[in-house]
Formats: structure tokens, sequence, C-alpha cells
């Protein structure tokens, strides 16, 4: 076996005190980056790309490697704790993770992500370590039309399995895909919806914009009005004890299927360029629910609902660095990061970097299996004090989060349009719940919006304007079929329902 | 020693820039000019998104500046990719007179305020700070197509697709497309062009058989070049370049055709004396860094530093280029 030859030089790299020392700071680096709301690993990557300057090249794309996967264990903390996504990947964590964690189990919660993301890291490196170079053909062969398809896909089997009232569904999606249409539009080289003649707008309106001020800002308001009506929720009802975690770990265990069909599902959607961690996340999402023998449970706190997305997104984040070696493509945002990373440092992606530069290449891999070990433990040893954290009375932890907010809309791109439309997005936010509508669909269409609209397009262009190409490539034709099936779903079954209720009343 | 000798050598070469900087400026100003240095950290607004080849370098300035203590500040990487540079436009418009911001730009900076005089962007009011380099384009096919080696192999393939022959590239009225309509309307073809996001997707189209042809600039296309993958047909250079010795230009194939794009270092407009004598300094230093001319030749950039008055000349130069460009495509009108 060759490849195992190689991953033993690769540990052999991974395993000196230097890159083990790297790997364990970039875990805890990412692992508070990705905790705090708005700083996500695209941040974290980005700031601390000129200190790699000091190590070389095997030991910086190692330490970042390593708090890119520190991060996505951190995202998932703050989805729980605050219901704040802290980064788009961890947007399906909050809908379980929240509930969770207002029920008072937030410790379970975190735990399932923590064993959740170790599964679905040590899975896509096994699937790395064997598969890379068939896989990078299939993410090179998908083009405009599969990507759509997949894009797709992912609304669907959220929208096929969405809430109880289909219309406020479809209502809240239509808002997140207008408020994904503002910006420039790349396929007519014009700018769209402009509010105003507000140059922000230019800049489009960013996911994490719309996410902390629903979720952060609007939940806080929320919670305010809760907290007064009830007296307190029974958030603070969590502890760690080892007679509760080993409970917990059982019913994780419960899990398997989730956290197995996420970590796949997470990998091959990671491999494929531009769809990244996020959708892979909220595909898993919403597969695990179908799969569900209790799909109703879902959205109310359900186990598989923190355990599928956190296995996807990691697992994810492992495939998205596949299309970034082998074709210098970036898989996500963070990824492209990384490839820039990787030019300053001399190296150059591509097909061959597999055979010219192994000892990055296998050292990378090595590490990957190690920052997985390394970040599971760290995560675990840290849950005690979110816990902690999480006691706090909401009148002191309310100002830290909305401060926290605040920094999160600011930093990435360091514009004061976006704090206050942030604040703006909560307070709207804020009034959809209270008129009952499910404001989770809005956030995924302004995730997978701009991914599925230029594909779109692109894919229409190619093709003089007809949709038989979607049907007539050997990939895009069945995940197009499966996705067509889903999306239909609900329309069928509201005739089915509009035809019962009409019965009833004859 | 042989460091030395650079780095001598362009510290004399600023002095001279920074003296005819200051001459233009009243004189009690050119003394307090001479020593400015930044007091704060730098704002370096990049024109374009993460990841990409504008990005890339500015981070490669960014730690090349860090790295051999250049600066008694860092500089951060601001990205403000919104509207075609637009956005970056703006934001560089709102901060008339700081000394703390600069921009990297692209050609971008040319075409969108002709495209959209609404922003009331004249770029002839930005300070001019450094030319790094400009970046080459070439035309490209899959290695796959064994029937085209040369240009005339593309022209008859590609008039025999027609309208269904795809030609990717990075957005609509971007650079792609202004070589896209050249080649159509030199060669009397018609391919389609289709716009996708960043260089690095459109190379990844035609390796992957998505797409017939592309205009990407080496360093987009190196990856898949070097493992076969992909090949040039002719470059959009004066010459020929030294990664590519076999593409011929197309100014030796009969059509006298050339286009780079810009990788420069710009001020706020309204920048003080002082200040800008300072980044043209320092950019100058930046150039002659091993490790940038390392990066240059490896990205096959072409374009030799530039700075202050020689900068603004050659983008008034530029810009109406542009703007004749953008006529004969009927995007603008004057």
């Amino acid at each position: 076996m060759e490849i195992l030859g190689l991953l033993m030089d690769g540990f052999a790299i991974a395993l000196q005190p230097l890159n083990l020392g790297l790997i364990i700071v970039g875990c805890a680096l990412g692992l508070i980056i990705g905790a705090m709301p708005g700083l996500g690993s695209v941040n974290g990557v980005a700031i601390l790309l000129p200190i790699t300057f000091l190590v070389p090249p095997t030991g910086a794309i190692i330490f970042l490697a390593a708090l890119y996967y520190g991060a996505m264990y951190g995202g998932a903390v703050s989805s729980i704790m605050l219901g704040i996504p802290g980064a788009s990947t961890a947007v399906a964590t909050t809908f379980d993770g929240r509930p969770l964690a207002l029920q008072g189990h937030a410790d379970k919660a975190l735990i399932a992500a923590a064993t959740a993301s170790f599964v679905g890291g040590t899975i896509s490196v096994v699937l790395f370590t064997f598969f890379a170079p068939p896989l990078a053909h299939v993410a090179l062969v998908f083009g405009a039309p599969e990507e759509f398809a997949l894009m797709l896909l992912a609304f669907a089997t959220f929208v096929g399995l969405g809430g109880d009232d289909i219309a406020k569904t479809i209502f809240s999606i239509c808002i997140g895909l207008v408020l994904s249409a503002v910006g420039l539009d790349i396929m007519s080289g014009e700018p769209r919806l402009i509010f105003f003649d507000i140059p922000g707008f230019f800049r489009g309106i960013n996911f994490l914009v719309l996410a902390i001020g629903i979720y952060g800002i609007g939940e806080m308001l929320w919670t305010i009005e809760e907290t007064r009506a009830t007296g307190g929720a029974k958030i603070s009802e969590a502890t760690v004890t080892f007679k509760r975690t080993m409970a917990a770990l059982r019913e994780i265990m419960g899990a398997w299927k989730a956290g197995l069909m996420g970590s796949f599902l997470g990998y091959f959607v990671g491999i494929l360029p531009a769809a990244g961690a996020t959708p892979g996340a909220l595909m898993a999402y919403g597969v695990a629910k179908q799969i569900s023998k209790d799909p109703d449970k879902f959205g109310k706190g359900a186990l598989e609902g923190v355990v599928a997305p956190e296995s996807a997104n990691n697992a994810a984040s492992t495939g998205s660095m596949l299309p970034m070696l082998t074709l210098g493509i970036p898989g996500s945002p963070t990824t492209a990061i990384l490839l820039g990373g990787m030019v300053i440092w001399g190296l150059e992606p591509g097909p061959l970097l597999f055979v010219e530069q192994k000892e990055f290449v296998w050292g990378l891999i090595a590490s990957l299996y190690a920052a997985n070990l390394a970040a599971l433990l760290i995560n675990i040893a840290f849950i005690p004090v979110f816990i902690w954290v999480l006691k706090m009375p909401f009148t002191i932890l309310a100002p830290i989060i909305f401060v926290l907010c605040l920094i999160g809309g600011y930093a990435p791109t360091q514009s004061l349009h976006d704090v206050w439309l942030m604040v703006g997005f909560g307070i709207v936010g804020y009034l959809m719940r209270k008129l009952d509508y499910p404001l989770a669909p809005a956030v995924l269409a302004i995730v997978l919006g701009p991914l599925a609209e230029p594909a779109l397009r692109q894919s229409l262009l190619i093709n003089d304007g007809s949709f038989s190409i979607f049907f007539s490539r050997p990939y895009s034709a069945p995940i197009m079929i499966v996705a067509l099936i889903l999306l239909f779903l609900p329309l069928i079954k509201l005739v089915v329902n509009k035809v019962r209720v009409k019965k009833a009343a004859a | 020693m042989r460091r030395l000798v650079k780095t001598t050598f362009g510290v004399g070469m600023t002095f001279g820039l920074a003296l005819t900087a200051v001459v233009g400026v009243a004189q009690n100003k050119a003394f307090a000019a001479a020593d400015w240095k930044p007091k704060k950290p730098v704002q370096f607004v990049v024109m374009a998104g993460k990841g990409g080849g504008a990005d890339k370098a500015v981070r490669l300035i960014q730690s090349i500046i860090a790295k051999n203590k250049m600066a008694p500040y860092a500089f951060t990487p601001v990205n403000k990719p919104g509207g075609s540079g637009a956005e970056a436009l703006v934001y560089m418009k709102q901060k008339n007179g700081d000394d703390h911001t600069i921009m990297f730009t692209l050609n971008s900076f040319y075409t969108t305020p002709l495209r959209q005089p609404g922003l009331g962007i004249d770029i002839t009011t930005f300070t001019p700070i450094a030319r790094m380099a400009e970046d080459t384009f070439l035309l490209w096919v899959n290695s796959d197509r064994k029937d085209i080696n040369n240009i005339d192999d593309f022209v008859k393939a590609a008039k025999a697709k027609g309208k269904a022959w795809i030609m990717a590239g990075t957005g609509k009225n971007s650079e792609d497309n202004l070589l896209t309509d050249f080649l159509n309307k030199a060669y009397g073809l018609e391919m389609k062009y289709v716009p996708y996001k960043g260089g690095g997707k459109v190379a990844k189209q035609l390796a992957g058989n998505n797409a017939d042809s592309t205009v990407n600039n080496p360093s987009e296309q190196l990856g898949f070049y070097e493992a076969g993958k992909t090949k040039a047909l002719a470059a959009f250079t004066p010459k020929r370049l030294p990664l590519f010795p076999d593409a011929p230009t197309f100014k030796e194939l009969g059509k006298d055709f050339v286009y780079f794009m810009q990788r420069t270092v710009v001020g706020a407009p309204g920048m003080s004396a002082g200040a800008a004598a300072y980044y043209q300094k320092l950019f100058t230093k930046v150039f002659n860094t091993p490790e940038w001319q390392k990066y240059r030749t490896k990205k096959s950039l072409q374009g030799d530093l530039l700075v202050g008055d020689g900068l603004m000349a050659y983008w008034k130069n530029e810009r109406e280029v542009h703007r004749q460009m953008l006529i004969k495509m009927g995007v603008i009108k004057s």
C-alpha cells in the first residue's frame, strides 16, 4: 500500500514537536474564533496568515488547517448557547441546538456537536486519504448545471420537509432570495437593488449580517420578552456531571445514522467547488429529518438535528481542501485564503501538487487526523466553561451578546453600514417571529441564492435558454430529478390537505 | 551584496521621485512632508474579493512589509469587492484627504467609473503611488482538443461551432469580455461569452471541458497548464512570454492588439504630499524585494515600476483606451 507508506511519512512530519504545537495552538485559537458570533474561520485564517511566515510552509498550512478545523467545532458553540450561528456553516446547528439549550440540555448538545464533528472529520480524512484523485476528477467535470441542480436539491431538502405553514415558508424564502440579489450582478455587469443609492449595497448583503441580525439581536429581543413573561428559562439547568455526560453519550450513539449520513454527504458536497460546508450542513439537516422516525421532533430539540449538520460541516471542511489542493479552486471562502497562502509560500496548487510536493500534502493530511483529535479534546475540556457562561444572569449576558453581535457584524467588512443593516434585520426578525413567520428559510435563501442564481443563468446561457441542459448531463440529471420530487412534495401535500378539508366540510 | 546594491538603487530612485512629488506643492509643506510616517495601521483596500489575484498580491505585499519591518505599523487588507470596484472607489472618494488609506486596483479602476458616471468618480483626483506589475492575458483551450494547435485551427473550430462556442470569463463587461469581443470582431466569430465569478472558476470550466476557450491570466491557468490539461494558443502581449515561448503574440499573427491588467497601488484623493512620497518610497522598496521579484517571474507578470506623475499619465492614457473599447462594445456612448 503506497498510500499507507506516504501517510506514515506524513505522520512523521505532523508529529514533530513544532508541528504538533502548531496543531494544538491552532485548534484552540480556532475554537475561540469560531465561538465568537461573526468571527468565523475566514476571518481567523485571514488575520493569522501573515504570522505563518515565521514557520516553514508545511507548518504554516498545518497551523491554518488546525485553525479552520477548530473554528468548525467552535461555530457550533455559539449556535447552541446563544442561538447565533458563528459562521454560515453552523446555521443548521441552531435549529435544534438552541432549543436543546433552552430545555436545559446545553451540555448534551455541546457534547453531541463535538463528537459529531470528530466523526465527520475523521471519516472525511479517511476518504480524503484514499480517494483524492478520482474525486478531484468529479469536482473538475462539475459545471454550472450540476452546481444549480445541487443547490436546488439543498433548497428542496429543506422546503420539501419544511414548516407547518407552507405559504409563510415560501414568503420567507422569497424575502431571502430578494436580499441575496442585492449588489452587482455578474451576468449583466449591472448593479441591482442599490436601495437609496447607498454605496454599501454594492457589496450585496452578507449572510452574516442577516443571520446575526435575526438570530442574535432578534433572538435577544425575543428572550427579553419571554424572560419577563415566564421569569427565566430552564436554560440554566444544564450542568456537567459524569452521569449526565455518560447518559448524553449513550443518547448520541443512538443518532449514529444521522452522523454517518452527515459525514458522507458533507464530504461529497464539500469537494464540489463553490458549494462548501454551508449547503452540506443544511442538506444533512434536511436529510436527517427525512430519514428520522420522528420528524416532528426536529426544530424542537432533536439530537439528530445537531449531529447531522455538525458531522457534515466538518466533513465538508476537509472535503473543500481537495479542490483547493488538486485544482487550485477554493471550495469555500476559507480555503480561498489558504490558497492565497500557498501561493505566497511558493507552492503551486494544481494536479501536480500531489506528485511534486509529497511532504507538504501528506504532512497536511496527517495533521488533519491529529487536529481532529486535538480539537475534540480541547472542545470537551472547555464545555464546563461554556456552561458556566450560560448560567450568567440574562441581564449580564444580554449586553455582552449585543456587543459581540455588533463586533461580529462589523468585523468581516469593517463597515458601519453592515452594523445598521444588522440592527434593522434584528428588529424585522423579531416582528416576523411575533407574526409566526419561519426565519430559517430566509437565511437559507440568502446563503444558497448567490450560489444558485449564477449557476442557473450560466446553464441557460450556454444552452440558449432551454432547461433541457439540466436533464441531459450524466451528473446533473439524477440530482435534478430528486430535487424536483422533493420540491413538489409540499405542493402535493397542500392539494391533498385541501381536498381532505373540503371532503370533511362536505 | 546584490541585495544591498538593489536597495541603494531603489532608495536613490525614490529620492528623486519624492523630490518630483514635492516640487508641485507649496514650499512650507514640502519640509514637513519629507519625514512623514504612518501614525496608525494603514488600511489596504482591495478592489476585489478574498482569494482572487489582487487579493493574493495584497496579502503577499502585506507580509513582505511585515517580514522586512518596512513600516512602523501594519498594513491591513480590507476587501471591498462590491459592484466591480464601485464600492471600493466610492469608499476611497469618501476618504478624501486621508493619509492612512491606500488601495490595490485593477482595470475596473477605469471601466467602472466610465460605465457608472453616477458614482461621480474622477480617477485623476486619486493619488498615484506605484504600479507594481501588469498582468498578461493568453488565449487558452483544453488539451483534449488535439485538433487545435494554433490560432488558425482555433478560428476554424470556433467558426464551425458558431454561437455554441463557449468562452468563459470573469463577469460581464470585464477584461475577459473586452478580449472576447476583440476576438469575435477580429476573426469574424460568434463565440458566446459566459460570465463566472473569479478567474480561478473560469480556469476550471476550461479544464473540466465545460467551456471551449478562455482568456485567463497565466497565474489562473498555471496549475492546469503544468499538468498538461490546458494549452495556450496566443498571447495579448507585445513580446512572447518567457513561460510560454510557443504561444505567438497577436501582433505576430497580424492583429495589432495588446492588453494588460494593471496591478497598482493608489492613495485616497487629496492625500498629503508627504504621505504620497512615503508610500511611493515604500512600494519602490517592496517592488525591489526578492520576494516580489520572484512572484513576478512565477506569475509571468510584466510592466515595470511606475510611480507618481508617470503613473498618472499612464492612467489617463489607459482610461482613454478603455473608453474607446467600451464605446466599440456599445456599453457606453461617449
